[in-house]
């Protein structure tokens, strides 16, 4: 579980997070959403700990951030795993090379106990034939896959992911949201995904919290976001047309 | 102002360099594919541009010293000078900014831009030391690449001299056994060094603190040429001043 409190953070004289207080449930696959410009991403980075917020706490299972050694904050980032929008794969790496690295950096494994847990998370996300080719040779949803292998191979119990679905065609985006949400249950990982993807919200969406310049403007789940009278909220959910329509089917059907 | 904070900003970044070290196996691999492909990788252009410079130093020499009282094993002396003292060392390490620093910024710069950086960041690696201790002790080998430049400069003079008609063979060889200071290998070698540690570092730190997109990393590696080949000049004449003034 990840606790925020009152998080703020600045850069230089823009004040980018405003005061968010919220939780993230272990098991659960939590979303962060909002506008472009709202401070989803700066948010996301301080839970990983690249920003420090200059006020507030964020605590994971009991540990305050700010109260860590150095060297326990590095402990702690073990325990992370990051999908990144562009899935900053290794451009020197093959996918096996990517998805080794964690376990090369920071266990003491064997050649072949690496090697049988590379294929087992691979076989996971369901990449078994990609383990020699370079990330610039695979496509865009097979990088979002390796990541997501990269991520998860040192057991981490916090899974972070910024716009997972970005530039991915709906039924692959589709895919990479059921993936993640079946590791968040299986390994009983802390899941904090931004995005902008409304299938998102809908499918996975356990817990949601809405930012809107810099604050938390909403929080609640898939089913709540249907029934929401926050204005911004239904403003930013129901933007697209087909959205709109299915809004209305369910006025209609409750009324 | 802002000079100042980047000259800050870089010495805290070679601080940050050598804090946190990456696992010695991997540590090691990085180091070897950085000295293939920092040194051994810029070999050829080294070896092509200073058997051309010795040439061309032995002509311009020769073409200057043409009283008949003046020997022509000056020529030899001269050229051997030259290469030793400025153009192996000096002139090298800046078509090194050129080559190698441009790869250096563009390499880090891309990595940074693609958010790979931020990913090691989140691994709980040190990022710096990872991508840019390699690269300072592979340009240690940096003073090999110097010294075949100095023996294909001494040699390509050679050529030009006696397959010119500028100075006969013998001549030539006299020349560069004339007056010969060990010290002035010493003196380049240790100015080679200093202009490794800078050629690894400032492009490093443009392509580490580089914000932007893929046209501001072609910005960066221009940046950093120019910082490179500037800091090396200056230190040039600053090592120069203090080892031989």
């Amino acid at each position: 579980m990840i606790e925020v409190e009152n998080i703020h953070k600045s850069f230089g004289e823009t004040h980018i997070l405003k005061g968010i207080t919220t939780c993230f449930d272990q098991g659960k696959t939590n979303l962060v959403i909002g506008q472009s410009g709202s401070g989803k991403t700066v948010f996301l980075k301080c839970l990983l700990g690249l920003f420090e917020p200059e006020e507030g706490q964020i605590c994971y299972d009991g540990q305050f951030y700010s109260e860590l050694t150095i060297s326990q904050r590095r402990d702690l980032r073990q325990e992370m795993g990051m999908v990144f929008q562009g899935s900053a794969l290794f451009d020197s790496m093959t996918v096996e090379g990517n998805v080794m690295f964690p376990l090369e950096m920071f266990t003491k494994q064997s050649r072949a106990e690496m090697k049988d847990r590379v294929d087992f998370v691979l076989e996971r996300v369901n990449l078994v034939d990609a383990h020699k080719k370079f990330p610039s040779e695979i496509s865009g949803g097979m990088k979002k896959r390796v990541a997501i292998a990269r991520a998860i191979v040192m057991n981490p119990k916090y899974l972070f992911c910024d716009e997972p679905n970005s530039g991915l065609d709906p039924k692959t985006a589709i895919l990479i949201d059921n993936l993640i949400q079946e590791l968040t249950k299986e390994y009983d990982i802390t899941t904090v995904i931004n995005t902008h993807d409304m299938n998102s919200v809908m499918e996975i969406g356990e817990k949601i919290i809405f930012l809107k310049n810099g604050f938390k403007e909403w929080e609640g789940t898939n089913k709540e976001v249907f029934k929401t009278d926050n204005e911004a909220v239904t403003n930013f959910v129901y933007s697209s047309e087909l959205f709109k329509k299915v809004r209305q089917m369910y006025i209609e059907e409750r009324n | 102002m802002n000079y100042l904070e980047a000259i800050g900003k870089y010495f805290i970044m070679v601080w940050e360099v050598f804090k946190k070290p990456t696992k010695w196996p991997i540590m090691r691999s990085l180091i070897l594919k950085e000295i293939d492909e920092l040194i051994f990788g810029s070999l050829g252009i080294i070896i092509f541009i200073a058997f051309f410079i010795g040439g061309v130093v032995t002509i311009q020499t020769a073409l200057n010293l043409n009283s008949p009282l003046i020997p022509k094993s000056l020529i030899g002396f001269a050229t051997r000078q030259s290469v030793i003292l400025e153009f192996a060392p000096t002139f090298t390490s800046i078509i090194m900014a050129g080559k190698v620093g441009s790869y250096i910024t563009s390499s880090i710069g891309t990595m940074k831009v693609t958010e790979q950086i931020d990913a090691l960041e989140v691994m709980g690696v040190n990022s710096l030391n990872y991508l840019v201790f390699p690269k300072i002790i592979a340009m240690l080998m940096y003073p090999f690449a110097v010294a075949v430049a100095m023996f294909v400069g001494i040699f390509g003079g050679w050529i030009a001299g006696a397959f010119g008609g500028y100075a006969p063979s013998g001549e030539f060889v006299k020349g560069l056994q004339l007056d010969f200071i060990p010290f002035h290998v010493t003196y380049a070698f240790i100015k080679t060094v200093v202009f490794a540690f800078i050629i690894a570092t400032i492009p490093s730190y443009h392509g580490f603190y580089m914000k932007g997109g893929a046209l501001e990393v072609g910005k960066a590696s221009t940046t950093s040429f120019v910082w490179t080949s500037v800091v090396i000049i200056i230190l040039n004449y600053i090592l120069t001043q203090l080892l031989l003034g």
